[in-house]
């Protein structure tokens, strides 16, 4: 009865419908037959997982940067201090007890949070719960000052407020062990998990752009004289998207502590908010879709561009080594990126197979033209 | 009683008189147009009237409906816009990156009743009222003649025809007070003559109440009940078409007068 009705569903699918459901669900099962193999060590390293997993998160992040910056058009800076706070939360819960006695050496650990150890998957579970809660409740309360400011205020605001959440970090000596940080956090987050929490923020980004929220967030975006004209209550709504990226940062950077191992304030400098707002530009802000994409392509682009560090002969002239080498092609990369796809890869539109197989069969005939022209095709 | 009403109103931009006294009232079911020559501070008015800006001094009256006279002086703009009044502006302002039919499903939700978690839980509430939503946005587009379009993006339109979607956009916010700001620049006879014939069908239909600006002259005495004239800020003169054409303060304003 209910094969017939799913045969029934399929078949009343129009032909491009059908195809492109086909065409997800191979690429479904291809990715969790890549994510079973490479989980179990059969088709990579560690390395190559590691980076992986680090992809991931960064995606997640690039989500929830994103969701503020791209689609509800506030210029916030203040992701490296959420990440902070969902980091910090997450470790200190699933940090076995007798560890946390080894690394708070300096200082002992404040009493009621000493003898806390959330065990196993679902206290990893728990513990990425209770990041995102506080995290989003840490930007309500930030939100209050900070939304009612405009553009690059406010984004010299929450930069502001992501350094003093690093600050005080630092100076909690007995609930953050300071500036020695915290090391030997249990590698829970496998591929399952960093791609599984991506998996769902991504469904979660899709509908929360479809309901009528998303399109008040992006009536934002476009025009806020027009939108609160229309009924739309700014800062009700530039709260609620801010709360929800706080939410999905936290999360993302519970994972990353999880996939890092060893986490210090030093590591939540303002750099990486940037490293994540480049993701999102390059990405195409306002595209779901663009933000994993962006942050696959450059996570991998930057480890895969190492071997440039160690020095390297352009043939009649040899490059010593150089410590940060592989940032300068880097930029160089990235501005011809920007130069050719000034609004990203994606550019706010999203991905779709139909899309795909229109570019991939206009390809032959575009490089065709290309020759036939001599290269004055455009 | 009336459906607007100011008192005084006065705005005040540093050391420039932009608006002065501003009283007028609006009556049920009317359509009342303010004219004016150049920075004659009509746009201003709508401005204090919405909430846009805060008056000076004065102050603002609606009825919302059951009789009460409520003041809304300085009033958010999103709480005016839901006591019932929508707007046009001069400059169109539609969501530019968005289609057709998202502009007007948009200023359906400030009559959304489910809350966030609902929506985003897909409950069968939520699909309820994303239906109506959809339901209600075709209707205004259908009335406006951009069914066709619906998918395109807003910026992709004529002019013409992004002015019409700025008034889907506006009933889309259900509202019993619409104002219409300058809602025939730029277009040509034909198209003036449709845009009267369609803010008439509006008020019959829809028993709205109009308050508009407007250049064209041929639309202010074609549909008016009653007019209002400022000038430098100043309410010149005030009646129907008829009476207001023929006053010398107004004719003054718009052509001067000989210097003798």
């Amino acid at each position: 009865m209910e094969k017939r009705q799913i045969k029934g569903f399929v078949a009343n699918l129009n032909p491009k419908k059908r195809r492109n459901l086909l065409l997800s669900s191979i690429s479904i099962t291809a990715l969790l037959l890549f994510l079973y193999f490479s989980n179990e060590g059969i088709l990579m390293g560690s390395y190559g997982v590691r980076v992986l997993n680090l992809c991931a998160v960064y995606a997640v992040l690039t989500l929830s940067m994103n969701l503020i910056n791209g689609f509800t058009g506030q210029f916030s800076l203040g992701t490296a201090g959420f990440m902070a706070v969902g980091a910090y939360t997450t470790a200190l819960l699933i940090l076995p007890v007798e560890i946390k006695e080894k690394i708070f050496y300096l200082e002992p650990m404040v009493p009621w949070l000493k003898d806390v150890h959330w065990a196993g998957n679902l206290g990893f579970l728990g513990a990425l719960l209770t990041a995102g809660v506080l995290t989003a409740f840490i930007a309500f309360l930030i939100g209050f000052p900070v939304l009612r400011l405009k553009g690059d205020y406010l984004a010299i605001a929450t930069l502001g407020f992501s350094e003093i959440i690093r600050v005080i970090f630092t100076n909690m000596q007995n609930l953050t062990n300071g500036s020695t940080g915290i090391k030997s956090i249990p590698p829970i987050a496998n591929m399952w998990w960093t791609f599984g929490v991506m998996a769902f923020f991504t469904i979660f980004m899709v509908r929360l752009m479809k309901t009528s929220y998303g399109r008040a967030f992006k009536s934002i975006r476009d025009d806020e004289v027009a939108a609160e004209s229309m009924g739309i209550s700014l800062f009700r709504h530039k709260m609620l998207s801010f709360v929800l990226s706080g939410f999905i940062a936290g999360v993302g950077g519970g994972l990353m502590a999880s996939v890092v191992g060893a986490i210090t304030p030093i590591f939540f400098r303002f750099i990486l908010t940037y490293d994540i707002l480049l993701i999102v530009v390059l990405g195409g802000m306002g595209s779901i879709t663009g933000s994993i994409v962006g942050a696959f392509l450059i996570t991998i682009a930057k480890e895969w561009l190492r071997w440039l560090d160690g020095g390297f002969s352009l043939g009649f002239v040899r490059i010593p080594a150089i410590a940060g080498m592989r940032m300068v092609v880097f930029s160089v990369l990235l501005m011809l990126v920007i130069l050719f796809y000034r609004r990203g890869l994606f550019g706010g539109r999203e991905f779709s197979f139909d899309w795909l197989i229109n570019s991939l069969s206009a390809l032959p005939k575009r490089v065709f033209s290309l020759f036939k022209k001599g290269g004055a095709a455009k | 009683m009336s459906v607007l009403s100011t008192e005084n109103g006065v705005m005040r931009f540093g050391g420039v008189l932009a608006v002065d006294n501003l009283n007028i009232h609006v009556e049920e079911n009317e359509i009342v147009a303010i004219i004016g020559p150049n920075g004659a501070g009509k746009t201003t008015a709508f401005n204090m009237i919405t909430g846009v800006y805060r008056p000076t001094e004065g102050r603002v009256f609606l009825d919302c409906g059951n009789g009460e006279k409520q003041d809304i002086t300085g009033r958010r703009p999103d709480l005016i816009a839901a006591m019932g009044v929508a707007r046009t502006f001069q400059n169109i302002r539609l969501f530019k990156e968005q289609s057709v039919l998202d502009n007007v499903l948009l200023a359906n939700h400030v009559r959304l009743k489910n809350g966030f978690f609902s929506a985003m839980a897909h409950w069968p509430y939520y699909y309820k009222s994303e239906r109506e939503m959809r339901r209600r946005s075709f209707e205004l587009l259908e009335r406006v003649g951009l069914v066709e379009s619906a998918n395109e993006m807003a910026t992709s339109l004529p002019y013409g025809l992004q002015r019409r979607l700025e008034i889907a956009r506006a009933l889309a916010t259900q509202p019993r007070l619409l104002l219409l700001d300058e809602p025939a620049a730029g277009m040509n006879p034909k198209e003036t003559e449709d845009l009267t014939q369609f803010v008439a069908e509006l008020r019959k239909d829809l028993g709205l109440t109009i308050l508009l600006i407007e250049h064209h002259m041929q639309i202010v005495m074609d549909i008016s009940d009653r007019i209002y004239v400022l000038d430098y800020g100043k309410t010149i003169a005030e009646g129907t078409p008829k009476k207001v054409q023929d006053d010398p303060a107004v004719i003054a304003a718009y052509l001067g007068v000989d210097e003798e």
